[in-house]
C-alpha cells in the first residue's frame, strides 16, 4: 500500500488529491515501458505493412519506389491466385477447426472423467501439441512420400498424394488436425471444469441420458470456452503458414493466402503486392474476430467473465 | 546501379598494407593466420568436401593475404537466392563472394548487388572459359561474374534395348512405342513436375526449334511458333505410352530412381546419374549409355540449356580486390578439377575437357563439352524468377498442355512477368 490510500484530511480538495495524481503519474510511467514495446514490436510493423502496401516497390530496386495508391489491393483482389489462396485456406480452416472441436471435446471428456492414470493421459494428449510444427510436418512429409515413407508405402503402387491437390489439402488438415487438437482439448477441458458436478448429477437423477446431459446441460455451461476455444483455433488456422511450406510448399495449387503473401514478398520480392496480401489477411483475421465477439458473444481475452 | 570494381592489377604493391588495415576494419577475423583478411564465400551446401578444400587451398596459396571462409547456403535454390537477396537488400559488407545459380546474375546486377569485373580482371575471369558459361555471367554486354561450375543434360538410354540412340524427340517416342508393343522397358524419364526443371526443358526445346522466349532485348516475350512446337513436344510425350506415369511430379532425382529401378529406356539428365548408375545398379550399368539431346527437327540440332553456378563479388564488400582474386582462385584449374572429380559438376574452362583425369571418369566429357557449346542461356532478365514461375505454371501438367492456347497465355503472363506487375501464383 501506498501512503496515497490513507485516509484524506478533513478539508475535502477540489478534483483529485495530490496522492491520487501522483499515484496516476506512476501508473503511465509504469505502463510506459510495456506501452512503447508494443508500439516498437506491433503498430510499427502495421503501420509500415499500410505504408509499403500503398507503393510499388520493389525490395531489388530502392530507389524506383513510388505511390499507387490502392493499386496493389485492385491487383490482389481481382487475382485468381488470391481467391484461389483464399479458398483453400478457409476450407483448410472450417474443416480443421470442425474436426479439432468434435475430437477434442471427447478427448477432454476422457480427460476430465480418468479416474485412473489421470496424468497419463493428460500427458499422452498433450504429445503432438509439444512436438514443433515444422519437425512435426517433416515427419509427415517423410512417410507420405514414396520411397521414404511407410503411409506412401500403404497406397497403390505410383500414388504421391503430396502431389495432387486434394489429397495433399487432406493431408495438410489432418496434420493440422493431429497437431492442435490437444489445444483444443485443453482448452474445453478448462470449460468442463466451469460445469457444476451438482447440475449435471441432477440432471441424472431427472433421468436425462448422456447424450440430452451433453447437449442439455454441459455444453450450455461450457459455451463460453468452447467459444474462446474456437475463436482462438480459428484465427490459428486462417493464418496457416508452417504444415503448408514443409508439406507441399504451396504448390499445385495448395497454398494458403499466408504462402502466397510469403511467395510475392521472398520470391517476387515485390513489398507492396506482399504487404498488401499481409494487410488483406489481418482484415480477414480481425473480421473472424470480430464476428466471435459480436455475432456469438466471445469474450475476449482481459474481459469480464460473463456471468450466468 | 551497378559499381565498376578498380581492380588493382595482380600482385598488387599495397597487398600487404591493405591486409594489415583491412584486419584491424574487420577485428572479428576468425580462424585467419595473423593478419589475413577472411573473405566470406556464400555458396551451395557441398557434401563433397570439393567446395571447402578449394576454399582452404586458395588461403594458403594467398601468402597469408586472405583466408576464405566457406558459408553453406541452405540446400534448395530458392532458399538460397532468399538467404542472399535478404543480405544484398540491407547492404552486407560480410558477403564478400557470392555463388549465383547461372540465372541470378541479371538480377543481381540490375539491383546493384555485384560488382562488375573490367579489365585484366576480365581478360583473366573469361580467359579458357566456354562461351556459353560467360553468358550466364554477362548482363547488358558486361561481366558481373566469374563461371565456377557448368552442368548441362545428355540423352542417357539402355543400349540393350535401344541399339542405336534416337537423334529426335520422334524417333525416341516411335522407338518407346515400339518396346511397349513389346513388352518391354519404354518409358521415357524428364522433368515434368511443376517448378524451374519444367522452364529448363521448354527453354531447350523452343531454341531447339530455332526460337526464343524472351527478345534479345529482353524486354518482351518472343515464343511464336518455335514455342508452339516446343509445347506440342511436351504434350505429344505426355500424351504417348512413353510418360512415365508419375511425369507431372517428376524431378531430377525422381528420374534417376525411376532408370535405376529398370522400368525406363531413355532419360534425359545431368551426368550426376553416371557414377549414380555405377553404384546402384551394375548389372545395368554396362548398358547405360548416352548421346546428344534428341532434336526437335532433324536439320537442326538440338540446343541444351546450360546450367550451373557464378562467382560474383558483393557490391558492400570491404576487400572488392581481395575478392576478386580468391574467386579467381576459387575457380582455378586445380579447382575445378577436383570439384569435377570430387563433386561431379562439370567444369566451365574448355581445356580441362581433355585432360585424361577427366576424361577417367567422365567418359562423356566429350559430349558434354559438346552440348555445352551449342549451349542455350535461359532467359535472361532481372525478372527470371517470375518468367520460370509463369512458365512453369502454365505447362504445368504437361498432359493438358493446348499449345496455341498455352503459348498466348503464356504471352500474357511473361509480359505481366517482366513489368513485374500482378502477383506469382
Amino acid at each position: 500500500m501506498t501512503p496515497s490510500t490513507k485516509p484524506a484530511p478533513v478539508p475535502v480538495p477540489v478534483g483529485p488529491s495530490r496522492g491520487a495524481r501522483q499515484e496516476r503519474r506512476l501508473g503511465l510511467l509504469l505502463c510506459a515501458p510495456a506501452v512503447i514495446v508494443m508500439l516498437a514490436v506491433t503498430a510499427y510493423p502495421i503501420g509500415y505493412a499500410l505504408y509499403l502496401s500503398l507503393q510499388r516497390y520493389d525490395l531489388r530496386f530502392p530507389d524506383q519506389a513510388h505511390w499507387v495508391g490502392l493499386a496493389n489491393y485492385g491487383a490482389v483482389l481481382t487475382s485468381p491466385f488470391w481467391w484461389q489462396a483464399l479458398g483453400v485456406t478457409v476450407l483448410v480452416t472450417a474443416v480443421s477447426v470442425a474436426i479439432e472441436l468434435v475430437l477434442g471435446l471427447a478427448l477432454a471428456l476422457v480427460m476430465h472423467r480418468a479416474v485412473f492414470g489421470r496424468g497419463t493421459v493428460r500427458t499422452a494428449v498433450l504429445v503432438p501439441y509439444g512436438i514443433v510444427t515444422v519437425v512435426a510436418a517433416y515427419s509427415w512429409q517423410y512417410a507420405w512420400t514414396p520411397g521414404t515413407g511407410y503411409l506412401a508405402a500403404l497406397l497403390p503402387e505410383g500414388s504421391a498424394p503430396l502431389t495432387e491437390q486434394w489429397p495433399a489439402v487432406g493431408l495438410i488438415i489432418l496434420a493440422e488436425v493431429w497437431k492442435t487438437t490437444p489445444f483444443m482439448a485443453l482448452l474445453l477441458l478448462a470449460g468442463l471444469a466451469l460445469v457444476p458436478e451438482e447440475t449435471v448429477r441432477a440432471a441424472m437423477v431427472d433421468g436425462a441420458s448422456f447424450g440430452q446431459r451433453l447437449r442439455l446441460v454441459i455444453l450450455p455451461l461450457m459455451k463460453p470456452a468452447i467459444l474462446v476455444a474456437l475463436l482462438f483455433r480459428t484465427l490459428d488456422a486462417f493464418r496457416i503458414f508452417d504444415n503448408i511450406y514443409v508439406l507441399t510448399g504451396g504448390s499445385n495449387g495448395t497454398g494458403s493466402v499466408s504462402i502466397l503473401g510469403y511467395d510475392n514478398l521472398f520470391t517476387a520480392l515485390n513489398l507492396g503486392i506482399g504487404s498488401a496480401i499481409s494487410v488483406l489477411i489481418f482484415v480477414c483475421v480481425a473480421l473472424i474476430a470480430l464476428v466471435f465477439v459480436k455475432l456469438f458473444g466471445a469474450a475476449t481475452p482481459g474481459a469480464e467473465p460473463e456471468r450466468r | 546501379m551497378p559499381r565498376v570494381l578498380r581492380f588493382r592489377s595482380r600482385w598488387a604493391s599495397a597487398a600487404a598494407g591493405l591486409s594489415v588495415l583491412a584486419s584491424a576494419l574487420v577485428g572479428c577475423g576468425g580462424g585467419g593466420s595473423g593478419g589475413a583478411v577472411a573473405l566470406n564465400w556464400y555458396n551451395f551446401p557441398d557434401d563433397s568436401g570439393a567446395l571447402q578444400q578449394a576454399a582452404d587451398r586458395c588461403g594458403q596459396l594467398s601468402d597469408g593475404r586472405y583466408t576464405i571462409r566457406y558459408n553453406k547456403l541452405p540446400r534448395g535454390a530458392d532458399g538460397q537466392r532468399q538467404q542472399l537477396v535478404r543480405r544484398m537488400a540491407a547492404h552486407d559488407a560480410d558477403v564478400d563472394i557470392l555463388g549465383l545459380d547461372v540465372t541470378w546474375p541479371a538480377e543481381f546486377a540490375e539491383a546493384g548487388w555485384i560488382r562488375e569485373w573490367t579489365g585484366a580482371m576480365r581478360e583473366r575471369a573469361t580467359a579458357d572459359t566456354l562461351d556459353a558459361a560467360v553468358r550466364t555471367a554477362t548482363w547488358r554486354g558486361r561481366l558481373y561474374a566469374v563461371p565456377y561450375n557448368s552442368n548441362t543434360q545428355l540423352l542417357w538410354y539402355r543400349d540393350d534395348l535401344v541399339p542405336t540412340p534416337p537423334a529426335t524427340w520422334a524417333e525416341m517416342l516411335a522407338e518407346a512405342q515400339r518396346l511397349a508393343a513389346e513388352g518391354k522397358p519404354h518409358l521415357v524419364e524428364i522433368q515434368g513436375a511443376q517448378y524451374e526443371g519444367l522452364t529448363v526443358w521448354f527453354n531447350t526445346l523452343v531454341t531447339s526449334a530455332g526460337g526464343s522466349i524472351l527478345t534479345p532485348d529482353a524486354q518482351a516475350p518472343s515464343l511464336g511458333a518455335p514455342a508452339v512446337t516446343a509445347a506440342g513436344v511436351m504434350r505429344d510425350l505426355a500424351a504417348s505410352v512413353a510418360a512415365d506415369p508419375s511425369l507431372p511430379n517428376q524431378m531430377e532425382d525422381q528420374n534417376r530412381l525411376a532408370m535405376e529401378s529398370g522400368t525406363a529406356a531413355f532419360e534425359l539428365n545431368y551426368p550426376f546419374v553416371y557414377p549414380s548408375m555405377k553404384a546402384n545398379q551394375p548389372a545395368l550399368f554396362p548398358h547405360f549409355r548416352w548421346a546428344p539431346y534428341p532434336a526437335v527437327s532433324a536439320d537442326r540440332p538440338a540446343t541444351v540449356t546450360i546450367g550451373g553456378i557464378d562467382l560474383a563479388v558483393g557490391a558492400y564488400s570491404r576487400h572488392p580486390d581481395l575478392a576478386a582474386e580468391a574467386t579467381l582462385c576459387l575457380r582455378d584449374r586445380d579447382n575445378q578439377l577436383t570439384n569435377a572429380l570430387k563433386g561431379g559438376l562439370p567444369p566451365s574452362l574448355r581445356s580441362l575437357y581433355g585432360t585424361p583425369e577427366l576424361t577417367a571418369s567422365y567418359p562423356f566429357a566429350a559430349d558434354v563439352l559438346a552440348a555445352l557449346d551449342s549451349a542455350s542461356v535461359r532467359p535472361q532478365t532481372p525478372a527470371y524468377q517470375n518468367v520460370s514461375i509463369a512458365i512453369a505454371h502454365t505447362l504445368s501438367p504437361p498432359a493438358g498442355i493446348r499449345p496455341e492456347r498455352d503459348v498466348a497465355d503464356l504471352r500474357g503472363q511473361i509480359q505481366d512477368a517482366l513489368g513485374s506487375k500482378g502477383l506469382i501464383p
